[in-house]
């Protein structure tokens, strides 16, 4: 009976594992044989990485410039907003919060269809990379701000606060000395997620791209429609090389954040 | 005072910012809807227009389907992993929470690879065994899609449960199974009414992966994005796009006030 | 520093009125201590003078001739010590003392120096480099004062310093502490809700109630002549003898006292070292329950007044629960005053 128990889940855990692990190791494999079909008898190559290399490095770059664009407008934006919303902990910070992170729960066909309709018609900004930039700074602001606040809202700011004041610093200067650096930590797992976000963000990107800017998501839609099977994985493989070590990155920075909050 | 002013500086970017580029989009698209030539009948054109009705008949039945499944699933799993050590654990929970960084054309292809007319099953078990286009791919992909995010709250909330409820009830003569029944449960169910709300929202709103493999089926993203595209029916698109966000946002709304979770829709 | 304060009072938005109009003058190099159970304005009181908090209108806080009433607290150079300690924890031990002297934008070579001098006055050279939460409950409230001290503020404020420490190390510090500040020579105010630091700290203690000082003065002028029944309960843990004053005469349930004069309307109050257990006293009280705390027994006493009475017994051997004693309290050791409200 105790072991009944407990094979079902380990069961169950097994094949859910499964479930998620098979596609990715196919799509290394994939990436890397000479031909699919044939299965690995048929070789080892990196031909599909390099030309996937040849055929989108520009959707990596950009995806890469992107993201820390992203990071830094989420920086300006988010760490100073949070700080305020943290020494105004009232029913008016809740709405504002509230209101800024209506992106992750409204789908980014929406946001995307919403943007377009008001900003479609200024054609230098529709087809700059700027436009693009909004969307992902929409989509990933709630995550800074978010993490910053957690991590002021642990600690007590007020008094550390009054602790510089009494010695002399004026606000800014308490900002820059006290704020930003008790803040680090979530400013760090904030950071990490918002390029782990921008990199991999497709919705609101695939609908306010212009064709001569792809992002690496985009470019991975247009392999997936497009390309033989091989390319499509290659492509594939190099989006999981950017994005994993970033996802285990943002891992730790969280629960390092949540520790030191604790 | 001079504290007041600097705090007001720090808010005004991210103001500025969200009114032009959030409240006032919103906005727009609210009253978009209302400007086509139905007015803002357009939503009564919904319900009678047999393939929208169809296609949100379909779009909540999958969505359903891919809650149940990913909760039974993410609580089986979960628990299993919170209550018990063993050498590789940490592994499995790794390839468990991998796909979290994935956007939803990713997790298409994935599903493309198991089950398109090239993929695994269909070379292991030849014959016609091609699914990744149909309804139940796009059932796999949210569900490979939800299965992370649901798994990491219901494991978040099995953390915070007081060891000594289950050791009560033990001392108390319950068996295994009861115990789970009794005392795990009922502990779990805010979590998991907030994932279920979570994997919910991400369903109906999920469009990389209907992009990827749903050209064929009406699912409310892909009629939302060909509207819009191919008809140009703006003020329809935006009527569905309102409809859309308001049942995932309200849905999430719940989710966070019974978790304190915060989990990104999209896909 | 002389410190001025006049017409200091401070109503919370919703009407709370945390501090009645208060007047107060503190001497150059005294140490004033604001004595006064929680709730009672002693800190916001602090936080005025400090500049965290605002005060109403028609407020004065005059430094040495200078009207700072209008100065935010950046501007005041004060020096505070939080009851939390407030220290950074982004800064090493250095980096929090020396942080006031960066905001005086004084050269790195000043505040080494200076820094150095402090560390060393407080005893703090083996701590110096050390993360703040590598240190003690003590070791952090030296660091929080050595960083007060280190920009030689003009008035330094601590805000119960010692309560975030447990008590074992809270009478070792305070002693200290008395010290430190008395080496400093710096005009202090100092909030406690404990008598004990009050009095072994402070020059002057100034006690207070429902937002308004009591009674001002020396530890032993407050013990000995305290002003209302408030301050002899607050001041020494004064009792009060229940019973019912005609003219010069208390009849309590176990006996009648004599009083010095005629008290109508008033409370009559005594302290447990003045309760003595004697063969001839004049009232009878049950023994209920004996302490032996070493120097002395501490006895409950039932009967002999409507609350249980406390009498400080030396000697040997102590009476029994349950024995039937008497007792005496001397004339010139009962204090008659004003009854609490009417004060």
């Amino acid at each position: 009976m105790k072991s009944f128990t407990k094979i079902i889940p380990l069961l169950v855990t097994l094949l859910t594992c499964a479930f998620l692990l098979i596609p990715i190791i196919q799509s290394v494999l994939a990436g890397l044989t000479v031909n699919y079909f044939r299965g690995l008898s048929s070789g080892l190559t990196l031909k599909w990485i390099g030309e996937v290399w040849m055929l989108y490095s520009g959707s990596i770059f950009l995806s890469v410039g992107l993201a820390l664009a992203c990071l830094i407008v989420t920086l300006v934006l988010g760490v100073p907003a949070a700080y305020a919303l943290a020494r105004n902990p009232g029913r008016a910070s809740r709405v504002l919060e509230e209101f800024i992170s209506l992106p992750l729960a409204i789908p980014g066909l929406a946001l995307a269809l919403a943007l377009l309709q008001l900003y479609g018609g200024w054609t230098e900004f529709r087809t700059s990379w700027l436009f693009i930039l909004v969307g992902h700074v929409l989509y990933t602001l709630p995550f800074m701000v978010r993490s910053v606040l957690s991590v002021l809202a642990a600690i007590d700011l007020k008094t550390l606060e009054e602790g510089a004041a009494s010695l002399g610093a004026g606000p800014a200067r308490r900002f820059i000395d006290i704020v930003v650096p008790n803040a680090m930590p979530g400013i760090l797992a904030g950071a990490l997620t918002v390029v782990t976000l921008s990199i991999g963000e497709f919705n609101l990107t695939w609908m306010l791209h212009v064709p001569y800017l792809k992002t690496l998501p985009v470019g991975l839609a247009d392999s997936y429609a497009s390309m033989r099977l091989e390319v499509a994985s290659a492509y594939t493989l190099v989006f999981f090389v950017m994005i994993v070590p970033l996802l285990m990155a943002m891992q730790w920075a969280s629960a390092r954040a949540q520790r030191i909050m604790q | 005072m001079i504290q007041r002013h600097f705090l007001t500086l720090c808010l005004l970017p991210l103001a500025i910012f969200t009114l032009a580029f959030l409240a006032i989009p919103l906005g727009r698209l609210v009253l978009a809807a209302g400007e086509g030539d139905a007015g803002w009948a357009i939503y009564l054109q919904i319900l009678q227009t047999p393939r929208y009705l169809s296609t949100l008949g379909q779009t909540v039945v999958v969505s359903l389907a891919v809650t149940v499944a990913a909760l039974a699933i993410s609580t089986t799993a979960g628990l299993f992993l919170v209550r018990n050590r063993f050498v590789g654990r940490n592994t499995l929970l790794s390839i468990l929470t991998l796909p979290l960084a994935f956007p939803g054309v990713v997790v298409g292809f994935m599903i493309i690879l198991l089950g398109g007319r090239q993929g695994l099953v269909n070379q292991i078990l030849p014959g016609h065994w091609t699914f990744a286009y149909s309804i139940t791919g796009l059932f796999l992909g949210y569900l490979y899609f939800s299965i992370p995010r649901v798994l990491l709250t219901v494991m978040a909330a099995a953390e915070k449960i007081d060891p000594a409820l289950e050791e009560s009830a033990r001392t108390l003569g319950a068996p295994p199974l009861r115990i789970v029944i009794d005392v795990l449960l009922p502990a779990l169910a805010p979590a998991l009414i907030a994932a279920g709300a979570i994997a919910f929202a991400t369903a109906m709103g999920a469009f990389g992966t209907a992009f990827t493999l749903a050209t064929d089926i009406d699912v409310l993203p892909m009629v939302i994005y060909t509207e819009f595209t191919l008809s140009a029916n703006i003020a329809m698109a935006s009527t569905l796009s309102v409809v859309l966000g308001l049942v995932t946002w309200a849905l999430l709304l719940i989710a966070r006030s019974l978790s304190g979770t915060n989990v990104a829709a999209g896909g | 520093m002389t410190l001025t304060l006049t017409n200091i009072a401070k109503t919370f938005p919703g009407g709370t009125r945390a501090l009645l109009p208060t007047d107060l003058e503190i001497a150059k190099g005294e140490i004033l201590s604001l004595l006064g159970p929680s709730g009672c304005g002693k800190s916001t009181l602090l936080r005025i003078i400090a500049g965290l908090e605002t005060p109403d209108p028609g407020a004065s806080i005059v430094f040495d001739g200078e009207e700072v009433t209008h100065q935010s607290v950046e501007t005041r150079k004060i020096g505070m010590v939080f009851q939390s300690y407030a220290l950074f924890p982004n800064m090493s031990v250095r980096g929090n003392i020396g942080y006031g002297l960066k905001m005086q934008k004084l050269s790195r070579a000043d505040i080494d120096a200076r820094v150095d001098e402090v560390i060393a006055l407080c005893r703090l050279e083996a701590y110096a480099d050390r993360a703040i939460t590598a240190l003690s409950g003590g070791q952090r409230q030296r660091v929080a004062l050595a960083r007060a001290m280190a920009p030689r503020p003009r008035v330094l404020l601590l805000d119960e310093p010692l309560s975030a420490l447990d008590a074992a190390l809270r009478g070792q510090l305070r002693d200290e502490l008395a010290i430190l500040l008395r080496q400093f020579g710096i005009t202090a105010i100092f909030v406690t809700h404990d008598q004990d630091e009050a009095m072994a700290i402070a020059d002057r203690v100034a006690v207070m109630s429902q937002g308004a000082v009591a009674q001002i003065g020396t530890p032993e002028a407050l013990y000995r002549n305290p002003a209302t029944g408030f301050v002899a309960r607050f001041v020494g843990d004064a009792m009060p003898l229940g019973g019912r004053i005609e003219a010069s005469r208390l009849h309590l349930p176990g006996g009648v006292i004599d009083l010095p004069k005629p008290a109508d309307g008033q409370e009559v109050l005594v302290r447990a070292e003045d309760v003595r257990i004697e063969p001839q006293g004049a009232v009878t009280a049950r023994v209920e329950a004996v302490t032996f705390l070493g120097t002395h027994y501490r006895i409950a006493l039932t009967g002999a007044t409507e609350a249980p009475l406390f009498a400080l017994h030396t000697g040997l051997s102590a009476p029994r629960p349950g024995e039937d004693v008497r007792l005496s309290i001397p004339t010139e050791a009962l204090l008659i005053l004003p009854k609490a409200g009417a004060a």
